[in-house]
């Protein structure tokens, strides 16, 4: 007991304090000119919108491959089912540069984005590729477990009250995995928000426009504007907060359910 | 009718099963196969001569030694930290457990460039301790123990978040039973708590390990990219990569894949053995 909390406190808990240590060595005024600098809010535009839409589509997508997962035999079910939990284990600095050269104008994927008017790599929609790629397993692990304890039954009662699958599926199957759903896209959200590794390949890095919010706090650091670095930094964290929180909650929520 | 199929009520039909499944395999074909391929097709551009030479050349050699380093110094100290951790919070009542859970999952919300910095902002030049290193000549950030630090940071819940549920589910009455027959506290810990968790904690330190090797973010903005001495495997490819130098990058990239693939396929191997969580997202 003794021993977690003193690790805990060193390595996580005092560093932490640092951050708002230094962010407050500023006058207020001082702080909320960078944390709300144009710059600044761009990047956060960026950060939050990207990961927005990349959580989105994995929500859809991650629904629809946890379905085929969990209730349906296919050939190489066991690949995919590993395959699926690639973004936990491979370095997202190679997920980085994979995809900024499938994604670039003469890359495998973007050869065929170019003439159709897309340009994908070194764009804000590079960065949502990314942060999709990032997020998937998220959304697929956690909904995976609800939907494979959900008690069949309640389909079948359903089924045998006349309803047609779909709305079976709509309208009994959907809503019990709404906390998982909403939990799983949190998650992903919020780490896709911090992201960096596999983002600063692809995003081009341009300020006000495809400049993310992890990659400004860098940028302040190699000017030795520790500072700086540390206001964009305290108000990355009070958003991680944030979302730890709000993940909490679905979860205490969802609870109430079981 | 010829064949009679008997289709159970919370069956799909099969053209909503074809279009569900395809669906998938082309959405994780684009977003997860082909980055893959893609890594192992740029290395191998130039052939497998032009990869390997890529991979044994000082440099990148000192880069993997380092990856090895950091992850045999911060997996071991966070396994145990997690099985402590573990232990203190499944065997034991005490106020306040929810928030030290919470607390412990922290660095996984927490973007890992913040986690760099914050060991920037302590033992940096400007930092907290910043004269006091100097002075006694002991450097942390732009150095080995600071990446240490970092990677010990970005991969501290894994092991922990693991083996809480898992030592929560199997209660006390094991340990109870032994302590009742004259076992002390740790020959206790090692002869009935440890093995009952081996596997969850095995799963753990895969997980643990993965994110160790492949951590960029947060060593990144500790490590000052200094070439066959402060630079991982994959600061060592962000480097190539900006020097243009696609197949070397994609070489030791290549290496990072197959670590990724041989943990994918421990993974799912560790995944039927009892008492393993796993299937979470983290």
């Amino acid at each position: 007991m003794g021993v977690t909390l003193t690790v805990l406190s060193l390595l996580v808990l005092i560093p932490l304090s640092a951050v708002v240590l230094k962010a407050a060595h500023q006058s207020p005024t001082e702080f909320w000119a960078v944390a709300t600098s144009q710059r600044s809010l761009a990047a956060y535009r960026l950060s939050f919108g990207a990961a927005f839409v990349a959580a989105v589509i994995n929500g859809i997508f991650g629904v629809l491959t946890a379905w085929a997962l969990v209730r349906y035999d296919f050939p190489g079910k066991t690949i995919v089912n590993a395959l699926v939990d690639l973004p936990f284990a491979l370095p997202t600095a190679v997920a980085g540069i994979a995809l900024a050269t499938l994604y670039a104008p003469n890359g495998w994927v973007g050869q065929f984005l170019t003439p159709l008017g897309i340009k994908a790599a070194y764009n804000p929609i590079g960065v949502t590729i990314a942060l999709i790629f990032i997020g998937l397993p998220f959304v697929v692990r956690t909904i995976e477990p609800v939907l494979r304890d959900a008690a069949e039954d309640v389909e079948e009662a359903a089924a045998s009250l006349g309803a047609n699958r779909l709305d079976t599926i709509l309208r009994i199957v959907l809503p019990a995995l709404a906390p998982a759903w909403l939990t799983g896209f949190a998650m992903a959200f919020a780490r896709g928000v911090g992201e960096y590794g596999s983002v600063i390949f692809i995003a081009g890095n341009m300020p006000y426009k495809s400049e993310i919010a992890p990659l400004l706090i860098i940028i302040q650091l190699e000017q030795f504007e520790y500072a700086r670095a540390a206001t964009i930094a305290v108000v990355m964290l009070a958003v991680s907060f944030t979302m730890l929180f709000v993940i909490n909650a679905i979860q205490a929520w969802a609870r109430r359910f079981d | 009718m010829a064949t009679v199929s008997r289709r159970r009520a919370t069956d799909d039909p099969a053209w909503a099963k074809v279009l569900v499944i395809g669906v998938v395999a082309v959405f994780l074909a684009l977003v997860l196969i082909l980055p893959l391929a893609a890594v192992f097709a740029e290395a191998l551009r130039k052939g497998l001569g032009a990869a390997l030479d890529a991979i044994n050349n000082a440099d990148a050699l000192a880069a993997v030694k380092l990856t090895l380093i950091t992850a045999a110094i911060s997996v071991p100290f966070n396994a145990a930290f997690g099985l402590c951790a573990a232990w203190a919070i499944a065997k034991h009542e005490f106020p306040g457990k929810p928030l030290l859970i919470t607390l412990i999952d922290l660095p996984f919300s927490v973007s890992p460039v913040v986690a760099g910095l914050i060991y920037v902002l302590i033992f940096g030049l400007q930092g907290w301790f910043g004269e006091y290193l100097v002075d006694n000549d002991i450097k942390i950030i732009f150095a080995v123990p600071g990446i240490v630090l970092a990677t010990i940071f970005v991969t501290f819940p894994f092991v922990a978040r693991e083996l809480i549920p898992l030592m929560q589910e199997q209660g006390t009455s094991e340990e109870e039973a032994a302590v009742s027959m004259g076992a002390g506290g740790l020959y206790t810990f090692w002869r009935v708590t440890a093995p009952n968790v081996r596997w969850g904690l095995m799963y753990g330190v895969l997980l643990c390990n993965a994110r160790a090797m492949g951590e960029f973010g947060a060593v990144s903005v500790v490590s000052g990219h200094i070439r066959g001495l402060t630079n991982t495997m994959p600061l060592h490819v962000e480097i190539l990569y900006n020097e243009y130098d696609f197949v070397g990058a994609f070489a030791v990239a290549a290496l990072l894949c197959l670590l990724a693939v041989v943990t994918l396929v421990l993974k799912t191997a560790l995944e039927i053995q009892p008492g393993v969580r796993g299937r979470r997202g983290h």
